[in-house]
């Protein structure tokens, strides 16, 4: 049970167990990049620890595990979320879009993507898988124009090797190319 | 985080069955502060009930007294950007849009973030004591860390303070919670929906423990044109506030008809004092006055070492918002500079 190892290392005790009568596993679908997932997943399951620890798609990150720092987003249903913050059960039937699933079939990078390498707007690139779900979702929202309203609407990404001038260089670049999707 | 069982109603008469199933049973909406809160192990529910998809709570509709009611799992998102909620409430629009972030704000709801716990440092750390989290072991942020923690309404047990900013918005716009329960359905005023620490400070709210939230009403719109929500904060997005201030006033001409001031950051709840707000009837805007309003809003106010600062910063926090309000000015939340 991964999820218990996680606890482990994070020095919660698990309980006893769950309370009598609990199935262990609840069946739920996601559509995750496009592809439509029958999954059997715990209640307490996060989609980040379903999407990393189970279905071995490591783009989206674990960085605070408390969505103060905005690695983990993905895009549900089109809007930004903390994948870290939503149970995977409470989530059935959604579509899902990671980092994994912005690039085209056939390997053409996303907009967003080919901005972000243009700009260099990453260094260690830890935040990066998060920042650019993060500004894919500030793109269709369209309510970020100016520089100014980039920043306001991206502080829930943060970065620790400080790379936020070129990351709003890079969407703004997108947001001007007229690219958004 | 601990193990539990996980129901998803239908309905609303089902989801309030489920709430009565189990004493340790939790509401389950966005999630983004109840599964933090389970991660810290200060949350641990046996059985998690699922209101996410309950029909007919997740749209804004006129209330046809000329106000708007707000379905409890609306977004926050929703809310903030909804042209009617813009243009005849943008009070609390601003509000919304300067708590948390954009992620945040799409996956936490109406109801939810009415119901956010403090976010006190010893409240989060289940290996300290806390009166909130576990009743009768003491507050430890009185004669400790207490930089963010309340200065009015206070008690010996608890000086946590309430994080929502749209809650001190609704504050001021007087707002109804309309709830749900066993018994039938029932408003409570969004002034009386918080409550003070007291001696029950596990009790952040008058909600009933077998009730859930359907809706927040808001009144026929008054204050469209002088209004601010003026938050201040350690940095300059994403933190909650040390004090904020929605302030609202009806101007006819230069003279104020009628003022409401609800501070958030400062207390158990947000902070409104109807004695103060009087005090601006008939007068025309000026520093004088709004020093003796703000005055008048802070009296009693006690600090606790740490935040000491809080009761001078609400006071200017206050005299500013005022001044925004009646120049038809309001604070931007993404120009930062307060003007």
């Amino acid at each position: 049970m991964a999820d218990l190892e996680f606890l482990a290392r994070q020095g919660f005790a698990p309980d006893a167990g769950p309370p009598k009568g609990l199935p262990d596993e609840i069946p739920i679908t996601l559509t995750i990049n496009g592809e439509r997932r029958a999954l059997h997943v715990r209640p307490w399951t996060t989609l980040l620890d379903l999407l990393r620890e189970d279905l071995s798609l490591y783009g989206t990150k674990k960085g605070c595990d408390h969505g103060q720092c905005g690695a983990c987003t993905v895009l549900l249903d089109g809007e930004r979320i903390n994948s870290c913050l939503a149970l995977a059960v409470t989530k059935d039937g959604s579509e899902l879009t990671t980092v994994e699933g912005l690039a085209g079939k056939d390997g053409t990078l996303h907009p967003m993507q080919e901005a972000f390498i243009e700009h260099d707007a990453f260094q260690c690139g830890y935040c990066t898988p998060g920042q650019i779900c993060s500004a894919v979702g500030l793109l269709k929202e369209g309510h970020a124009k100016t520089r100014e309203e980039i920043r306001e609407m991206m502080s829930g990404n943060l970065c620790r090797c400080g790379a936020y001038t070129n990351i709003v260089d890079a969407i703004e670049d997108v947001l001007a190319k007229g690219a958004a999707k | 985080m601990n193990r539990f069982s996980y129901a998803r109603p239908g309905s609303v008469a089902d989801a309030l069955r489920e709430v009565a199933s189990s004493p340790a049973a939790k509401i389950i909406a966005g999630g983004t502060n109840l599964v933090d809160l389970m991660k810290y192990n200060v949350e641990r529910p046996t059985h998690l009930v699922d209101v996410s998809r309950l029909p007919g709570l997740k749209s804004i509709e006129e209330t046809g007294e000329g106000g708007l009611r707000i379905g409890a799992l609306v977004s926050n998102t929703s809310a903030a950007y909804d042209t009617r909620v813009q243009e005849r409430y943008p009070l609390l629009s601003s509000a919304i849009l300067a708590g948390a972030t954009a992620q945040l704000r799409n996956a936490a709801t109406t109801g939810g973030n009415l119901l956010q716990r403090t976010r006190c440092y010893y409240f989060y750390d289940a290996a300290v004591p806390c009166s909130k989290r576990e009743p009768g072991t003491g507050c430890p942020a009185k004669d400790g860390v207490n930089r963010i923690h309340a200065i009015l309404g206070t008690s010996d047990k608890c000086i946590a303070t309430h994080p929502s900013d749209m809650a001190v918005a609704l504050a001021a716009l007087e707002a109804v919670v309309k709830v749900a329960g066993p018994r039938g359905e029932r408003d409570i005023p969004l002034a009386d929906f918080h409550r003070l620490p007291g001696d029950t400070p596990e009790k952040d709210t008058n909600l009933g423990a077998d009730e859930i939230i359907l809706a927040v009403e808001l009144p026929e719109a008054r204050f469209a044109k002088n209004y601010t929500y003026l938050k201040l904060r350690d940095r300059l997005s994403y933190a909650f506030a040390l004090v904020s201030v929605a302030a609202a006033l009806e101007m006819d001409g230069d003279k104020v008809v009628e003022a409401r001031i609800a501070l958030g950051g400062v207390a158990h709840k947000p902070w409104r004092v109807p004695e103060a707000e009087v005090m601006l009837r008939g007068k025309a805007p000026d520093r004088m006055v709004f020093e003796t309003v703000a005055d008048r809003i802070l009296l009693g106010a006690k600090g606790y070492g740490g935040n000491d600062f809080k009761i001078e910063l609400a006071r200017r926090a206050v005299i500013r918002a005022l001044s925004q309000a009646a120049a038809g000015t309001p604070q931007s939340q993404t120009d930062k500079r307060i003007q």
